[in-house]
């Protein structure tokens, strides 16, 4: 199994190996672990065809600089003339009449597309057990969760069914499951990636990131994604600094913070902690200065979080109406039924809670109390994280308080599964860049993830220290 | 917070959705149980702070106004579940 484009570049040069066999043996490991359920859709005759292209222009030197890699997107990012559902019934039969800014960007540069991935409906979950097409399963025990929301991005990665996927990080749901999956997942700043073509759910939080399993690949698709788009409003004005030349700078000791609270946090597994803490020593060990520091706002973070996602899906989702495109129930008899039993049939109940809970925080008498009060919570974390930053360079914690947990262990309380956001929101609520990277195992062999964030534009300089570390 | 059948069902129309008596049994549970951990928020003092909406600094990203077409009718109506050549089709809604 390739763990590297730079593995299979090797190959691809000594003739090891060409792109069409490459393809093939993807599409075999895909055949094969069907079963993990991570892809929804394998395009199969499409990644051979662009295989045979992709080897030609290899062999004449004008490839791209993703040509050898093989990627799955989350099934909610847009491909023109290709099926997309956000994991959701409701979007049954759906055709993309347009590919996402990162899906050209991806084929510009000769990367190959292999299939749609698994998630949680409309990227709501923790575990992707929340997706309408069943739960992925971990490769690494299959009885349990992959995480979510990007499940089928990460155990496709984690199974060698593809190099890389992209997925979209909302709350955690890129750094969550590749913590679970021993990956690597990055979450941009917010604007760094373009959003346009990405199924939106909460739009002030999403951010489409890459799973892999090095530093180096995620870099190289950074560089190919990122940047300014005039599809997007929201995304980065100003030009960004490259995510492939090494900063500068020769300073090589580090000031980390570590937020005490996450440590201390009733439900962070022993394991989880003891990692954790491993980390921090060693880098006390290579120089770097390490503080523990106090964060009081970290007990609010979730209530945060879910009062304005919410909020923002109850808005962003009201377009799923059986009207112009996708489900349309059977059972209504006038406009108003068709509206209500489109959208009640075609959402999965979690998508629906949350379109409740969102309808409430943003409904007359309680806008004040709970969506504004969210907001103002929301710039007291934005403020007090540029503090800790105008003495620290990145801020460490656990990715998340548990290894992956078993399926249909936390289904039955929707808190309960919320809380497995806890520290991954944080960045999310103050627009920052932030990574999980694999950190050690608990005692039944599975996967710890270690969260680093870094200041607001710092996305190539946290890439550069994960290289470095 | 306490949620009641009435609120529920306040709720459901506004968001244009149906539950039967079981899932709103359900929904009041669930919703009332985040609702109250959302309510730790009143924890923190926010006197004077102003609420933040905008993620980025930038203000205003504008372009030029050009007309032009982005998407075909055709395209535009091949994912409905009801068309015919021109228009979505939807059903009647205003009474004779």
């Amino acid at each position: 199994m390739y763990t590297s484009l730079a593995q299979i570049r090797t190959d691809l040069e000594s003739g090891e190996i060409n792109l069409p066999k490459l393809v093939n043996n993807y599409l075999e490991t895909i055949q094969e672990k069907q079963h993990l359920n991570a892809f929804l859709e394998v395009y199969e005759i499409e990644a051979k065809e662009r295989a045979a292209i992709i080897e030609k222009k290899i062999e004449a030197g004008v490839a791209g600089k993703l040509a050898g890699m093989v990627i799955g997107l989350k099934d909610n990012i847009v491909y023109k003339g290709h099926k997309v559902s956000a994991s959701s019934k409701i979007l049954a039969g759906f055709e993309s009449l347009y590919s996402a800014t990162i899906v050209e960007r991806l084929l510009a540069e000769d990367a190959i597309i292999i299939g749609r991935l698994n998630c949680d409906e409309f990227a709501m979950g923790a575990s992707n057990e929340n997706s309408a097409f069943g739960p992925v399963k971990n490769a690494l025990d299959e009885s349990r969760v992959s995480g979510g929301s990007s499940g089928g991005a990460a155990v496709s990665v984690q199974a060698g069914m593809c190099l890389l996927s992209l997925g979209s990080d909302t709350g955690g749901s890129i750094r969550q499951p590749a913590s679970f999956c021993g990956l690597y997942g990055f979450k941009p700043t917010y604007g760094y990636v373009s959003r346009y073509g990405l199924i939106a759910y909460a739009s002030s939080f999403d951010i489409i990131g890459p799973i892999a399993h090095n530093i180096e690949d995620l870099k190289l698709v950074m560089e190919t994604i990122a940047g300014s788009d005039e599809n997007d409003a929201t995304s980065v004005q100003q030009a960004i600094p490259s995510f492939l030349q090494l900063p500068k700078e020769t300073e090589s000791k580090r000031k980390f913070a570590y937020i005490k609270e996450t440590l201390e946090t009733e439900g962070v597994e022993p394991a989880v902690k003891a990692e954790t803490e491993k980390f921090l020593k060693e880098l006390i060990s290579k120089g770097h200065q390490v503080d523990a520091i106090s964060f009081d706002l970290l007990s609010v973070m979730v209530p945060v979080y879910y009062t304005l996602t919410t909020a923002e899906a109850s808005s962003n989702l009201a377009r799923f109406a059986g009207m112009h495109y996708g489900f349309r129930s059977q059972n209504a008899v006038d406009l108003e039924s068709t509206i209500k039993k489109s959208r009640s049939e075609g959402f999965g109940p979690e998508v629906k809670r949350r379109i409740m809970l969102g309808t409430f925080v943003l409904s007359s008498g309680y806008y004040d109390a709970y969506y504004s009060k969210a907001q103002k919570v929301r710039r007291l974390v934005k403020n007090k994280t540029e503090e800790i930053f105008k003495n620290y360079d990145f801020i460490i914690s656990p990715t998340s308080p548990t290894t992956a947990f078993k399926i249909g262990e936390k289904s039955d309380n929707p808190l309960a599964m919320y809380l497995a956001d806890i520290f991954t929101v944080h960045a999310n609520i103050a627009g920052i860049p932030a990574i999980s990277i694999p950190n050690g195992h608990d005692t039944n062999g599975l996967p710890i993830g270690l969260q680093i964030m870094a200041p607001l534009g710092k996305d190539a300089a946290l890439l550069n220290l994960i290289s470095t570390l | 917070m306490d949620i009641n059948n009435e609120t529920i069902d306040k709720l459901a129309d506004l968001a244009k959705l149906e539950f039967n008596d079981q899932e709103k049994e359900n929904l009041k549970k669930d919703l009332s149980r985040i609702l109250s951990y959302i309510e730790t928020l009143n924890q923190v003092d926010t006197e004077g702070v102003e609420p933040l909406i905008f993620m980025n600094e930038s203000v205003n990203v504008l372009r030029e106004d050009l007309p032009g077409q982005t998407i075909p009718k055709a395209d535009a109506l091949k994912n409905a579940p009801s068309k015919d050549s021109d228009y979505f089709k939807v059903p009647k809604f205003i009474e004779k």
